[in-house]
């Protein structure tokens, strides 16, 4: 990647931004206008992400395309780099800026039918998007925090006007919960920035500045703590099941599909890339905290009928498999926590898809009350199940992939937790399983009858989705190259 | 002239030409006013001869500040700190005027007399920020104490209003005696009023603890704390802010505010540093107490005066931090951090508070469930109000989140994690509450939706002008950082 590809990555945060100031320029009433600028604009996303993980070359540098433009300096505690605008990726956000674009796009596309005040959602929904891609290739620490907050600050309106289901309720209680967490995160800067002493934010200046192991030991949890309730982690995930019921779809896509990745990737660069030995100390905790929200939340989504609940607790427990992954500090199992980032993060964007298409027709997602689905409406259930297996970990599919890695870094380090990794994959079979059989298959219900099939834009969206899902999952070699390259960066980490 | 000990006294007018304007224009401002019918001059003479007015005292204050540094026969220091907060104080003034000067003709009555107090008050909150001894930093508390007092209480129809100035003139009057109590005795041990002289008298006995000065430091501390709205002298607040004409109100949560953050600094910055030991602790459980009782009493309020009232306590107790990291010896950050964050703050409220004038011009109601459906009636004015209440949550994007990064970083290295802990918790906190005010915008239909509010011209100009402050300086804060660092190097 070269220097002239950093402004691809201004371009990737830049683009949401003015998609969102161009929207609100429009009138509400102009529906095409509205909906042509988002296409291009999602578009033009999905094609630069594409090319920036094709062009991180992963046996150059470790930050590629690093693009700096001084912001603030020699004033007040800021030293000679002070804060800088500063852009750059390694392997691990090279990945997951390729996610973000990939499912930004159908998840534009899937809003196209919103009734209700189109213009302001999407303004709401692209700030959000400058967010999240801010925080993947921001390298400047008060930035990064500033991306940070940008992409948790929509998520109130988005969710409290467009929602479904306790909306309300939902939207209050995800944003508090959020907003507490990067209290923690907020004091670490602080304490890092103050431990390095070099009156900088530069996130490479800090990540090489040497700190002390107790400071490190501190400190660490805090940013565990922090990053761990955007990334639902156990025991701070109780806002992911009732935010993702109440959230629109395509908030919802967004949402679980990259937003708490953020929250994962904020432990790896600001925990363990920043804090190796703190997060070797309290690597057995993360991998113990880990382990607990992957059974704990597939022993939840056994009974939950809804189906967005069923997906809330199946993504805490996808993503305890993320922090386990995390947690063994080994190449291996780090590398198969940020496979696990992308390939969860794609399937349940694919999963939301699906439960937002049919429950806008039938303003019901509880399953018990459907039977025989796949009569009714074919392609969407091909696209269900395909989904479904996709989570359980099908070899071939992405989930595969991911789960295989963690799965040996567990057995190398903590083969107890191995064991239960595994015996989580199996209740995981058990409820998707259970759900397919119950609603997707027998009899079909004739109350449902009307159900139409998904529209070809919403077939468009998911297919991309699972395209994704598929290549991921036969061809992960450009993943693993890239992210394992990057992480093994990390000093103190065994193969 | 020579002063008592036969030195000769420097009286250098051309640094207080600022002030002379002010005073001549609040003159003639009441003047005109009073006679404008006998003198057939047009109705809004008030309005036209106080922009005016203060359009000549800031433009003077940025010449005289960008050229000369000097002190008035050691009454008065000019230095970029002065600077800062003339600038700060006559824009202010501006800005509130020409946002709600519909609303003062509307429901204020004897406007030439208001306009006057409004010029006068900011006359006192510029000689707080510059004083260079005790007594005339009192008259300007004075000063401005007493304009607002009645400012206060002029929209005579309302019985809230009288209340209000009642029970500010009432407790203010006490704070004012401790205060003057307090400084009587700073002035007993150490030998002199002046800023300079006390530091040099205060160093030489910092060892033991003189009851008396001690003493004299707690009354100082209650006087300022009452004109800080520190908690637990923040009683008056509220109601104050309910009562008062929402300009008032505005200036209330603005000038004068700063204007006693200012004092703090001069003071615990300078002549009472050496004794910092002895009141660090106590404005530590200042700022905490200020921090969590602001905002959790804010959380069950329904009137949108009262909130941000509370809300106002609450950013209060982050800049006592400052203070408390002065006092640490880290005078030059913790001071461009208060000021960064209070300019910020400054915009925002200001902002804020002449949305909601507008917003009263229109539906004459205080009430945070009158904001249901403004998204709808006037989508401006609800992306103003939103866009300032994430500001002043400290939401990114917009210069509350800059401010308060800065602000709470200076902090932090001053060694005091502990207390932007406790900060930032408050400041999620007052997340909530501002929701709760979107959420009436936003969420819920208005009564009638066919009804749409109309924001005049000028309502028009000066938020605009204040919304792209607010966020080209989140965006880019560099000059302002720049401007308050100068100021905070100036202090010592």
């Amino acid at each position: 990647m070269t220097e002239s590809d950093g402004y691809i990555l201004i371009a990737l945060m830049v683009l949401p931004l003015i998609t969102a100031v161009g929207l609100m320029l429009v009138p509400s009433k102009e529906r095409s206008a509205i909906v042509g600028i988002t296409a291009i604009s999602s578009l033009a996303l999905f094609i630069m992400s594409v090319y920036v993980f094709a062009a991180y070359s992963f046996e150059g540098d470790t930050y590629q395309g690093v693009l700096s433009y001084p912001w603030i300096e020699n004033v007040g505690l800021l030293g000679d780099a002070g804060i800088s605008l500063k852009v750059g990726i390694d392997g691990v956000t090279a990945s997951l800026v390729l996610l973000t674009g990939i499912v930004v796009m159908p998840g534009t596309w899937v809003s196209w039918k919103i009734q209700h005040r189109l213009k302001d959602f999407f303004v709401l929904f692209y700030i959000l998007t400058a967010g999240v891609f801010g925080v993947f290739v921001l390298m400047d620490l008060f930035f990064w925090f500033l991306a940070y907050e940008t992409a948790l600050l929509p998520m109130y309106l988005l969710i409290a006007v467009w929602g479904s289901t306790r909306k309300e309720y939902g939207a209050m209680k995800l944003m508090m919960m959020l907003m507490a967490g990067s209290i923690p995160i907020f004091a670490a800067i602080f304490a890092v920035f103050a431990e390095v002493g070099l009156g900088t934010f530069d996130m490479e200046i800090l990540l090489s500045a040497s700190k002390d192991e107790d400071f490190q030991k501190i400190f660490f949890p805090l940013v565990v703590i922090g990053c761990g309730t955007l990334g639902a982690m156990f025991p701070f995930h109780s806002w992911s099941p009732d935010g993702h019921a109440a959230a629109p779809t395509a908030v919802s896509m967004v949402h679980a599909g990259v937003l708490m990745k953020v929250g994962a990737f904020g432990i790896v660069r600001i925990g363990a890339q920043m804090m190796p030995e703190g997060a070797i100390y309290w690597g057995p905790a993360l991998v113990a905290l880990g382990i607990t929200a992957a059974l704990y939340g597939a022993i939840s989504a056994l009974r939950q009928t809804d189906m967005k609940l069923l997906m809330g607790f199946s993504s805490v427990s996808h993503m305890g498999y993320v922090f386990v992954g995390l947690g063994t500090m080994n190449v291996i199992g780090m590398t198969g926590a940020v496979l696990q980032m992308t390939a969860h993060g794609l399937m349940t964007a694919l999963f939301f898809l699906l439960i937002g298409a049919m429950y806008d027709q039938s303003h019901n997602r509880d399953l018990p009350n459907f039977s025989g689905l796949a009569k009714q409406m074919p392609i969407w259930s091909v696209f269900f199940v395909f989904a479904a297996l996709a989570s359980l970990g099908l070899p071939g599919l992405s989930g595969f992939i991911a789960e295989v890695h963690i799965f040996i870094g567990a057995f190398r380090s903590y083969p107890i937790v191995g064991g239960l990794a595994v015996l989580t994959a199996a209740i995981t079979t058990t409820y998707l399983m259970r759900a397919l059989a119950q609603s997707f298959f027998g009899e079909a219900n004739p109350k449902w009858n009307s159900l139409k099939e998904m529209t070809w834009i919403e077939r468009s969206g998911a297919a991309v989705l699972a395209a994704s899902i598929l290549l991921l999952g036969l061809w992960p070699s450009p993943w693993i190259d890239r992210i394992a390259g990057s992480l093994s960066q990390i000093p103190g980490l065994t193969l | 002239m020579t002063d008592l000990s036969g030195q000769l006294l420097d009286f250098d007018y051309s640094l207080v030409l600022p002030e002379i304007i002010a005073v001549l224009f609040a003159m003639i401002v009441v003047g005109a006013d009073a006679f404008k019918v006998q003198l057939k001059l047009p109705s809004q003479i008030a309005l036209a001869l106080t922009i005016v007015g203060i359009v000549c005292a800031l433009v003077s204050s940025l010449t005289i500040g960008l050229n000369h540094d000097g002190n008035f026969a050691g009454l008065i220091i000019l230095d970029s700190f002065t600077t800062f907060f003339r600038v700060l104080f006559y824009g202010v003034t501006l800005t509130i005027v020409l946002g709600s000067h519909e609303y003062i003709s509307k429901y204020v009555s004897h406007i030439g007399e208001f306009y006057g107090l409004l010029i006068l008050a900011t006359l006192g909150a510029v000689l707080m920020a510059s004083a260079g001894e005790l007594l005339t930093a009192y008259l300007g508390i004075e000063l401005l104490s007493f304009s607002l007092y009645i400012a206060v209480s002029l929209t005579k129809g309302d019985l809230r209003s009288n209340e209000a100035s009642l029970k500010y003139v009432l407790l203010g009057g006490v704070a004012s005696a401790s205060l003057l109590y307090g400084l009587s005795l700073l002035y007993g041990v150490s030998g002199s009023t002046d800023y300079s002289e006390i530091a040099a008298a205060l160093s030489g006995s910092v060892s033991d603890l003189e009851p008396t000065l001690l003493l004299g430091l707690v009354m100082i501390i209650v006087g300022l704390g009452f004109k800080a709205s520190a908690v637990p002298f923040h009683m008056w607040t509220p109601d104050a802010y309910e009562g008062a004409p929402i300009p008032v109100t505005a200036y209330l949560s603005a000038t004068s505010k700063a204007a006693t953050v200012a004092i703090l600094l001069r003071w615990f910055g300078g002549p009472l540093l050496p004794i910092a030991g002895d009141w660090q602790m106590i404005f530590s459980a200042l700022a905490v107490a200020t921090m969590v009782v602001g905002n959790l009493v804010a959380l069950q309020q329904t009137n949108i005066k009262r909130l941000l009232a509370y809300s106002s306590i609450g950013q209060m107790g982050y800049m006592l931090m400052a203070v408390v990291a002065v006092g640490s010896g880290y005078v030059d950050i913790a001071t461009s951090g208060v000021l960064v964050h209070l300019a910020g703050y400054i915009i925002t409220n200001i902002l804020v508070f002449v949305g909601v004038t507008h917003f009263f011009n229109n539906e004459e109601s205080e009430e945070i469930s009158a904001f249901k459906g403004l998204a709808q009636t006037s989508p401006y004015l609800a992306l103003l109000i939103t866009a300032g209440l994430f500001s002043l949550a400290g939401m990114p994007l917009l210069v509350g989140f800059f401010t308060k990064f800065i602000l709470f970083q200076a902090i932090v290295s001053a060694g005091h994690l502990g207390l932007v802990v406790v900060a930032v918790v408050a400041s999620t906190v007052s997340l909530y509450y501002y929701l709760m005010v979107i959420r009436q915008m936003y969420l819920y239909e208005p009564e009638d939706s066919s009804k749409k509010l109309s924001v005049t011209t000028s309502g028009y100009l000066t938020t605009l002008v204040l919304f792209i402050a607010m966020v080209v300086l989140g965006l880019w804060g560099a000059p302002l950082y720049a401007v308050a660092d100068t100021a905070a190097t100036s202090l010592f």
